[in-house]
Formats: C-alpha cells, sequence, structure tokens
C-alpha cells in the first residue's frame, strides 16, 4: 500500500457524498431507475446491494495478493454472483412477496457497475479493514440517492411515504406518471441538475470569499 | 402458424412495447455513456444484439438440459448414480453463477473471432467488446429467458428465446441511436449548466420513455389483425 492511497476514514467519507456512486460517478444505473417506484422496495435493494457489496470487498480485499491481473474481473464477477445467490435465497425466503416484487433486479445486482468498481478500485489494493469501510461509505451514500429519489416519486406518485399517507389525494391528485418508468428519468435528471447546481453554487461561493479574503 | 404469430408477439414485445432499456432500465450505462454519436451508438447497438443472441443461445441451452427443476442431464447422473428416481434434482441455485461465467465466456470467444477475421470491424467495435460483459441487457435477457424454463407445462423452445434475445438487443439498438441522434442535436442548444451531460440526456430518456409508452397494446392488435388475415 503506498502514501498515496486513501484511509479507512477517507473512503468512509468519500463514498457518502463526495463521491456518491450516483449523483456523482453515475455507476449502478439499473437499480436506481428501477426500484425507486416505492421506498420499500428501494430500501430493501439498498440492503441486498450493501449487503454483497461489504462481503464481496472484503473477500477481494482478503485474496487480493493471489489476484491475476488478466483473470480479476473474472475472480470479482464470480466472487459476487455468489453473495447475489445468497442474498436471492435469503430474500425469497423471508419477504417473499418483495423478492417477487424486485424480480429480475436482484440477480442483477452482479452486474451493477458499483460493486466491480469498488472491487477494482479499493478492495484489490488495499487492506480489509479499508476495504470495509469503503464498502460500508458506498452502501451509504448509494442508500442517501435511492432514498432520495424514492420519496420524490413515492409522494409525487402514490401521495405516500413508506406506504404511509402523506399526501391525501383530495389535497394532491397523484402524478401516475413518476410510478411509471418516464418518471424515474425525469426524477434522476432533475435531482442530478439539483445536485450539480448546489455544486456549482458553493464552489462559485468559495471562489468569492477567497477573492475577498485576498482584496 | 401458432408459433409464428407467439414468435413476432415476443420479438415486438422485446423490441418495443417492453424496450429493454426504457421499460426494463437495463443498459443504461452504455445509453448514457455510448449516446454522443451516431455511428459508435449503433456499432455499440449492433455488438451487445450480437453477443445478446449468443449468450441467450448458450443459457437456454445450459438452463433447458441442466439448471431447470426436472431437466435431464442431472437427473440422468442421478439415476445412474443409484438415486431414487422419483427425487426432482433442481440445480436453480446455480443459475446466476452459470450465466455470468458464459456471458463472459462468450464476450471473450467474440472478440477473439472478431478480431482474428473482421479485423475492420474490431478496430471499430474495439472498446465497446470488453465493456459488454456488465452490461446488465445482456444477464437480463438470460434472467427473461430462465422464468419461461420454471414451468415444466409451457417450456420456451430455442426459437423463442433466440426471438426473445434478438428483439431486446434490436430494442437497445433503437433506443440508443434515437438517443445519439438527439443529443447530437441537444450540442447545439444551450442548456442551463447543471444540466449539461447527463441531466439532460437522462430527462431526454424520459420523454422518449413517454413515446415508448404508446406501444402499449401494439402485440394485441397485431395478433387479431393476423388472425384476421389467417382465418
Amino acid at each position: 500500500m503506498s502514501a498515496s492511497e486513501p484511509t479507512a476514514l477517507e473512503r468512509f467519507l468519500n463514498g457518502i457524498l463526495p463521491e456518491n456512486p450516483i449523483y456523482r460517478q453515475l455507476l449502478g444505473m439499473c437499480p436506481t431507475l428501477a426500484v425507486t417506484g416505492a421506498m420499500k422496495p428501494a430500501m430493501t435493494m439498498v440492503a441486498a446491494t450493501a449487503f454483497v457489496l461489504i462481503a464481496a470487498n472484503v473477500i477481494i480485499s482478503l485474496i487480493r495478493g493471489l489476484l491475476k491481473p488478466h483473470l480479476r474481473i473474472l475472480v470479482f464477477t464470480l466472487t459476487i454472483a455468489t453473495f447475489v445467490t445468497i442474498a436471492d435465497r435469503f430474500l425469497a425466503a423471508y419477504v417473499y412477496e418483495m423478492s417477487k416484487q424486485l424480480g429480475s433486479y436482484i440477480p442483477l445486482i452482479i452486474v451493477n457497475c458499483i460493486i466491480i468498481s469498488r472491487c477494482e478500485i479499493c478492495a484489490s489494493k488495499q487492506s480489509v479493514g479499508v476495504a470495509l469501510a469503503d464498502a460500508v461509505g458506498m452502501s451509504l451514500g448509494f442508500g442517501l440517492a435511492l432514498g432520495s429519489i424514492a420519496t420524490v416519486r413515492e409522494i409525487l406518485g402514490a401521495g405516500q411515504w413508506f406506504g404511509v399517507t402523506v399526501l391525501p389525494p383530495d389535497v394532491w391528485p397523484s402524478w401516475g406518471i413518476m410510478a411509471l418508468p418516464p418518471g424515474a428519468f425525469l426524477t434522476l435528471g432533475l435531482l442530478l441538475a439539483l445536485v450539480n447546481w448546489i455544486g456549482q453554487r458553493r464552489a462559485e461561493s468559495l471562489a468569492l470569499r477567497e477573492k475577498q479574503s485576498k482584496g | 402458424m401458432e408459433t409464428l404469430i407467439t414468435l413476432i408477439q415476443i420479438a415486438i414485445g422485446a423490441a418495443l412495447i417492453n424496450n429493454f432499456v426504457l421499460h426494463y432500465f437495463v443498459g443504461i450505462c452504455p445509453f448514457l455513456g455510448v449516446s454522443r454519436r451516431i455511428d459508435t451508438a449503433f456499432g455499440m447497438g449492433c455488438a451487445v444484439t450480437f453477443v445478446i443472441s449468443i449468450a441467450a443461445t448458450l443459457s437456454w441451452v445450459f438452463t433447458y438440459f441442466i439448471l431447470r427443476p426436472g431437466a435431464p442431464l442431472p437427473a440422468w447422473i442421478w439415476q445412474m448414480a443409484g438415486g431414487d428416481a422419483s427425487t426432482q434434482v433442481n440445480l436453480s441455485v446455480l443459475s446466476y453463477i452459470v450465466y455470468i461465467f458464459v456471458i463472459a465466456a462468450s464476450v471473450q470467444f467474440v472478440e477473439m473471432y472478431v478480431r482474428k477475421f473482421f479485423p475492420a470491424l474490431y478496430k471499430s467495435f474495439g472498446v465497446f467488446l470488453p465493456l459488454i460483459t456488465t452490461n446488465c441487457a445482456i444477464l437480463f435477457a438470460c434472467l427473461e429467458i430462465m422464468k419461461h424454463l420454471q414451468d415444466p407445462m409451457r417450456l420456451w423452445a430455442l426459437p423463442e428465446a433466440l426471438t426473445l434475445a434478438v428483439g431486446g438487443g434490436v430494442g437497445f439498438t433503437l433506443a440508443i441511436v434515437l438517443m445519439a441522434g438527439i443529443r447530437e442535436e441537444l450540442d447545439a442548444c444551450d442548456v442551463p449548466k447543471p444540466l449539461r451531460g447527463p441531466g439532460i440526456a437522462l430527462i431526454v430518456a424520459g420523454i422518449l420513455a413517454m413515446a415508448f409508452m404508446g406501444f402499449a397494446g401494439v402485440d394485441r392488435g397485431i395478433q387479431s389483425t393476423l388472425n384476421a388475415f389467417l382465418h
């Protein structure tokens, strides 16, 4: 491990906002768009992805000395596929309804770019502790992003949040389109713009303050 | 004739009504990443269609003979080993690992084959080919085929599986080429600064998805037209 590699705490904090997998890196778009029609499936998806991400990161970090460069992607995907099978069977056994609702998107965690990119960038190079912190941070960032999208879509689309009515239909007519595929694209596009706008505003005000302190 | 109508329905369903990108959200990464120019987008679409057909064929073979509940090969081995004939052997727990292996292997073989026999095509595909391994659209097609091989009464044969895969690939190509055409025009537009790049692309995709919702019901219309035509 070279001195320039980030420490465990940096990895953990980076995952949440500065390198947020959805808003900053635009990775793992399939589940982000597909399961965010309501909070419950979104949070189940976050839990399953977090389990796979943490387990895969730890295992890859433990065997990083044995990895051959040309075979590493195959090893990553097979490790991930194993844990996804475990998560899939677990969900089918304990929350059958939810597992039926999520359908193909649980096995599609295998090709979620977030997990492969974390294995490649962090776990295959750094020690177990750092890899674990990185996985937990990234999972929190992923949960934050999915939570925000699902909140907007469920409240606007069904007037509910986690199944609890917050906007009664007679006060606010539900926008059916938000629960359908187009709503997913529009919500993510606009939230992405919002995050970019806040980032740009902060960068501008920082630059202005620096200018003032100099002058 | 019945089979032909079913095949047409599957193809239209996969390509237009339940478009892989705009309805199921699979293959979003290349859809956003490789949709800046029409020719590269078309190349990506062709590569995906090609790999998806090969992977779907292989995964149908594996699922039909080995992985599905009540598949012939493990049952035969089980009985050869002296097992009870009334026990159903079910290896479907291995499906995901087998599929991802099949996809990785077929991408690897396609890459080698294209490099050897079509060097010009290989040059134009270049970086896209290895990236296809992690394209969700391909795994998604395998999973859809697996779903239709679970019920022993209504098993999909190879033509159905292949039609779904090719239809999905064509639908992906259609969506990514449309998107690239719109994005080429967007370059000349004055987009608000925070929306530039992926933001506006996602909003355009949302409007495209709305347009594709208009295809709902087309398959039933075609079915009734064909039935009226045939009888």
